[in-house]
């Protein structure tokens, strides 16, 4: 990894007795779209409010471009923000919004005037300048914020829960431009999001945090394919899970016998025993009217208990002996049938013993 | 469908009317004419009869412009009315800084024993104004400020009112700026220092134009309640100095003048101009945008 732009070493914030931030460490790299993800309630604005300066850390280091502004007062680090609200300022107009960080720290006026033009047409407001913001829409709002904060070239853009008070079209569609808009700034970007779907599309690595701890970090695909823990693998995406016990470990596969299911062998490398927990995600499930062939496949037999109509994609629950349920993500890849089966028939569900996740925590 | 139901529904369609067209219902509009009527009535007879040549302003006997002329002349009344001006303006001004300057204390910071700090600050809006005027009193007197003040160059001889209005009418100011600060968005003042202003730039080109509504507000209120007090002023008012409210209410004793007319017709013109000019002060910002 090349020199980070941004260090977080052992970073704490308490609030009383509990703590919010909980002695948190990881590096961010020059030009990374980073996102940081989970529920509401684990921390993520307040780590992004720290960096910010607008929340000062109980203990620790925030390191921005090699030095440690940890407690700097946020007018003094080269960081800006977009917030949540957009803060646009009410009394100004577009123009004096975008101009307004550039203003109050004395830049010459041809100066202050250019870039907030460039600023403007960077994010297709050029039209609107002189208006006001309660005469803008919601996704116009954000693009003034957007500028506001680009206008002052900061080393990183911080972006807390940008898309959430966006309509879902509008919010796909910034998806595409705010990713669009990194590329061609090549400003480090840090987003806060407890929307899944928003973090695997835009970020180049995730953070997921759990009540005040970082979880995992690790690309969209890894953190999808190869969740380290239970949280994680419950928090991104949908995913079956089933309690098991290992029985024995042999050259790269454990065999397990698995909450009604019963004994399967996994391809699994790590050091494992006692209970564990398999998660298999449920576009990796095949259902089949009739019991398959094949004998190197995991397979349970049940009814289907519920379809749930998606258009692209059909939901099926279906449950099988002593209680087990597995949900099945099913392509409706023909005009005809959905997903092909009625509710109270009777199925196989079958998937390769490779997409089978053994989570040990 | 009920017989009610059908003989109300019946009512509706043969008057024609909407359930939201209160407008067009006789016994409102007989209402609306008492309300206006109780409330202007006086008024627009004050102002009428300031233009009456009778002298004891009992019934209406001509057109004349005198008594402008004779209060104008009359100089105790003029100086009682400069007084009045004077001391509402001064007040006006630092009542206006104290109670912003409350307000934002109150909307911003968290200290030990706030609530009981906020319940203080509002003490002169509900005690008693003759137990205000009573306590006034006995701390200048204490203070042994009678003679002293009174001793003092115009305007200084009115510090002693000047003090009470203050008082009096900072906590109103507090109140108005304090509920106008309930609906500010702390992420614009974040957002500001964010972009680098410092906490005197943010408070200047962010809470104030956001305050300014409520502080105009407060203002007036701090003005018309200073220009019209009589009770805390008679009590705080040297031997010398005299108010308008003052001067009317003993000037009334002997019977209620034309002159008193004209000048308290002049008093509300000036009222009217100033919350003309408070009002247009705050618009048009709004305007330029449109």
């Amino acid at each position: 990894m090349t020199k980070p732009i941004i260090s977080i070493r052992n970073l704490t914030k308490r609030f009383g007795p509990i703590a919010a931030v909980d002695d948190v460490s990881f590096d961010i790299a020059p030009n990374e779209f980073f996102a940081l993800l989970g529920p509401s309630g684990c921390g993520k604005t307040t780590l992004l409010r720290m960096i910010a300066g607008l929340e000062t850390p109980t203990e620790g280091e925030i390191v921005i471009d090699g030095q440690n502004m940890a407690f700097t007062p946020p007018n003094q680090r080269p960081v800006n923000m977009v917030f949540q609200s957009y803060a646009v300022f009410p009394h100004m107009t577009v123009r004096s919004n975008v101009e307004y960080g550039l203003r109050v720290v004395g830049t010459p006026r041809e100066e202050t005037r250019r870039r907030a033009e460039d600023a403007l047409a960077m994010v297709k407001l050029s039209d609107l300048a002189e208006r006001r913001p309660d005469q803008l829409s919601g996704g116009q709002r954000q693009r003034v914020a957007l500028a506001r904060a680009l206008v002052k070239r900061p080393k990183v853009l911080l972006l807390d829960e940008p898309l959430s008070a966006l309509d879902a079209k509008l919010r796909e569609q910034m998806q595409i431009e705010l990713t669009r808009l990194q590329r061609t700034v090549g400003i480090t970007f840090i987003i806060v999001t407890h929307d899944q779907d928003e973090a695997l599309s835009m970020a180049n690595r995730i953070a997921v945090m759990n009540e005040g701890e970082v979880s995992q970090i690790a690309s969209p695909a890894d953190l999808y394919e190869h969740p380290s823990s239970r949280f994680v693998a419950d928090f991104i995406g949908k995913v079956n899970l089933i309690e098991a016990r290992v029985k024995s470990r042999k050259n790269g596969h454990l065999l397990l016998s698995a909450k009604s299911i019963g004994d399967v062998e996994v391809p699994f490398d790590k050091p494992a025993d006692g209970a564990v927990t398999l998660a298999v995600r449920p576009e990796k499930l095949k259902l089949q009217p009739n019991e398959p062939a094949r004998q190197d496949l995991i397979i349970v037999h049940g009814k289907v208990r519920d379809v749930a109509y998606y258009g692209d994609t059909s939901h099926v629950i279906v449950s099988g002996k002593d209680g087990i349920e597995l949900s099945i993500n099913v392509q409706n890849d023909s005009r005809a049938g959905g997903a092909g089966v009625k509710q109270g028939q009777e199925i196989w569900v079958s998937w390769l013993p490779r997409d089978t996740l053994v989570l040990t925590e | 469908m009920t017989a009610m139901q059908a003989t109300f529904r019946q009512r509706l369609t043969s008057a024609d009317q909407g359930p939201l067209d209160y407008g067009r219902r006789l016994w409102l509009k007989g209402l609306f004419a008492i309300v206006i009527l109780l409330l202007y009535a006086p008024v627009v007879t004050l102002i009428a009869f300031s233009f009456n040549t009778d002298r004891r302003n009992v019934v209406w006997r001509g057109f004349t412009l005198d008594n402008y002329v004779k209060a104008w002349e009359n100089s105790a009344l003029i100086e009682a009315f400069t007084n009045s001006l004077v001391i509402a303006a001064i007040a006006t001004v630092t009542s206006t800084i104290i109670g912003s300057m409350v307000a934002l204390l109150l909307w911003r910071f968290r200290f030990p024993g706030k609530p009981a700090y906020e319940g203080f600050m509002a003490l002169p809006i509900v005690i008693p104004e003759i137990c205000m005027g009573v306590a006034l009193l006995a701390f200048f007197a204490r203070l042994g400020w009678w003679s002293s003040v009174a001793a003092l160059p115009w305007p200084l001889n009115l510090s002693t009112i000047i003090i009470a209005h203050v008082a009096f009418c900072f906590p109103f100011v507090a109140i108005v700026v304090r509920a106008r600060m309930v609906g500010f968005n702390r992420e614009l003042e974040e957002a500001s220092k964010d972009l680098g202003a410092s906490e005197w730039q943010t408070f200047w080109s962010v809470i104030y134009p956001f305050m300014q509504p409520g502080v105009v507000a407060g203002a007036l209120l701090a003005f018309t309640l200073s220009l019209d007090d009589f009770v805390i002023t008679f009590f705080t008012s040297g031997p010398e100095t005299v108010t308008f409210p003052v001067k009317v209410y003993s000037l009334v004793r002997r019977g209620v003048s034309p002159e008193i007319n004209a000048i308290s017709t002049a008093l509300i013109v000036i009222t009217v101009i100033a919350t003309i000019l408070a009002m247009k002060l705050q618009t048009p910002e709004r305007q330029a945008g449109a």
